[in-house]
């Protein structure tokens, strides 16, 4: 479960979320929908510290993040990024088994063990020995995949995770993704997938000018929205 | 009409060559120490307080051209350096510089101005978001800094740095004004053994143009090794 409480968090002095509360449901998905600028990727940084926040705070199984260790606390938070960033000078393989040698002290054959299942899942086990430049970009998000779940988080950020494939790669990412909402995990994915958050989120937030206007189950969220600025949005995209 | 009495040379070419030698040398002891100026001057740059020195380090040796800085070393140091100590200290030295000294001192903290540049920009072309990859991970800044900045901004530097021991090796022509027998001043021997300009300039052309090549055939091979693109 993850809590997040009054936060605010500005970059100089642009506000970019202003006093955001809501409350994750564990081992559900949620979805972060709004508009370009909206504070929606700013949020879920905030999580893992990749922004810190200003003020307010975040709890990951009620506690702070600031209390955490940065490592005990990615631990448990892994993330996939719009542009992928998987490690340039780094074959499939040692981008995965990385950060299991370096920060959770593995030897590298059980490393490579946990790799190759995770990748196995992925479907990009046959790329094992190639360098990410090789790969198309639906194949380095799925890698990226593989990256963050071998570290067996309990919550998972999706930091538009789509945004940046070409739109026939698409539907193999987002697949994973599903699968992934069916396990347990609790999952948050900041997206522009309408159709894709409507089949796989439980919870939906839509956000604006660095404020939540409206967080309900998805049912009601997209057959029923209550506020007029949400409606707003959806009749724009949908 | 015989416009290259190679005659007239032949017998020389063994001595020209030497002072290859002489020209590699200079340019490989200033491509390490170099690089160790370099990459101190970018650790400088990141202090706040010690950035300044770094940056002034930096535009004077870029800013001046590099036969200043040799005559400066060579030949004002020791002067201005026997004044001081004799002067203060009432002592009657007579301080000098050797010739390949200062030229080893010299092009070291020529080139070092100019490959912390080159550091400093490969480290600048390192994605961002690998390293926020990293963060996320849970990577430590040591390993960050081993395992990921240094190895790409090496790989994306190394082209520029070949080019720059490549001027070197063209630059240090100039040691010869020192008396230093790297290639140019052996060719200025001979030509006043022989008394012909003609045929010593072209064999030394030769041998410059020659080892520049080679330098630059082992450089695109060594780029093409170190791409992360190979499958």
């Amino acid at each position: 479960m993850i809590e997040v409480k009054n936060v605010y968090k500005s970059f100089g002095d642009l506000e970019v979320l202003k006093n955001v509360s809501y409350t994750f449901k564990k081992g559900k998905t949620t979805a972060i929908i709004g508009a370009s600028g909206s504070g929606k990727s700013t949020l879920l940084r905030c999580i893992n510290q990749l922004e810190e926040i200003n003020s307010g705070d975040i709890l990951v199984e009620n506690k702070s993040i600031n209390d955490y260790d940065h490592k005990d606390l990615v631990a448990k938070v892994g993330m996939v990024f719009q542009q992928f960033n998987l490690f340039s000078n780094m074959n499939v393989l040692k981008n995965v088994t990385f950060a299991l040698m370096k920060v959770k002290k593995m030897t590298k054959e059980e490393a490579t063990e946990l790799a190759i299942s995770a990748l196995t899942t992925v479907n990009v086990v046959d790329k094992i020995e190639q360098y990410p430049n090789t790969l198309s970009g639906g194949q380095k998000q799925r890698v990226a995949l593989a990256r963050a779940l071998v570290n067996k988080p309990d919550v998972m950020l999706f930091d538009e995770p789509t945004s940046a494939l070409d739109p026939e790669m698409v539907n193999e990412v987002l697949d994973e993704i599903k699968k992934l909402t069916q396990t347990g995990l609790t999952n948050i994915i900041v997206t522009h997938e309408m159709g894709f958050a409507k089949e796989v989120a439980d919870e939906v937030i839509y956000m604006d000018e660095g404020m939540i206007v409206e967080a309900s189950d998805a049912k009601t969220f997209f057959e029923n929205p209550k506020e007029e600025r949400t409606k707003q949005f959806l009749n724009k995209i949908l | 009409m015989n416009l290259f009495k190679y005659e007239l040379i032949k017998d020389w070419i063994p001595y020209l060559s030497k002072g290859l030698w002489v020209t590699l040398l200079i340019a490989f002891i200033a491509a390490i120490f170099g690089t160790m100026i370099g990459i101190i001057l970018v650790l400088m740059s990141k202090n706040k307080y010690l950035k300044k020195l770094a940056l002034a380090y930096i535009d004077i040796f870029r800013g001046t051209p590099v036969l200043l800085q040799i005559s400066i070393i060579y030949l004002a140091l020791p002067q201005v350096v026997n004044e001081v100590l004799n002067g203060l200290f009432g002592l009657d030295v007579e301080f000098q510089i050797a010739g390949l000294v200062a030229a080893f001192v010299t092009f070291s903290l020529n080139s070092g101005a100019y490959i912390s540049e080159i550091i400093r920009s490969g480290i600048n072309s390192v994605d961002p978001g690998e390293l926020e990859a990293a963060k996320a991970l849970g990577i430590s800044k040591y390993h960050m800094y081993k395992d990921i900045i240094l190895p790409i901004a090496f790989r994306n530097s190394f082209p520029a740095l070949m080019n720059e021991f490549i001027t070197l090796v063209k630059e240090s022509s100039i040691v010869s004004i020192l008396g230093i027998q790297d290639l140019m001043r052996r060719q200025q021997i001979v030509s006043s053994q022989i008394y012909r300009y003609f045929e010593p300039l072209i064999i030394v052309g030769i041998i410059y143009y020659i080892v520049i090549k080679i330098l630059s055939v082992i450089a695109r091979k060594v780029e093409v090794k170190l791409a992360y693109d190979r499958s």
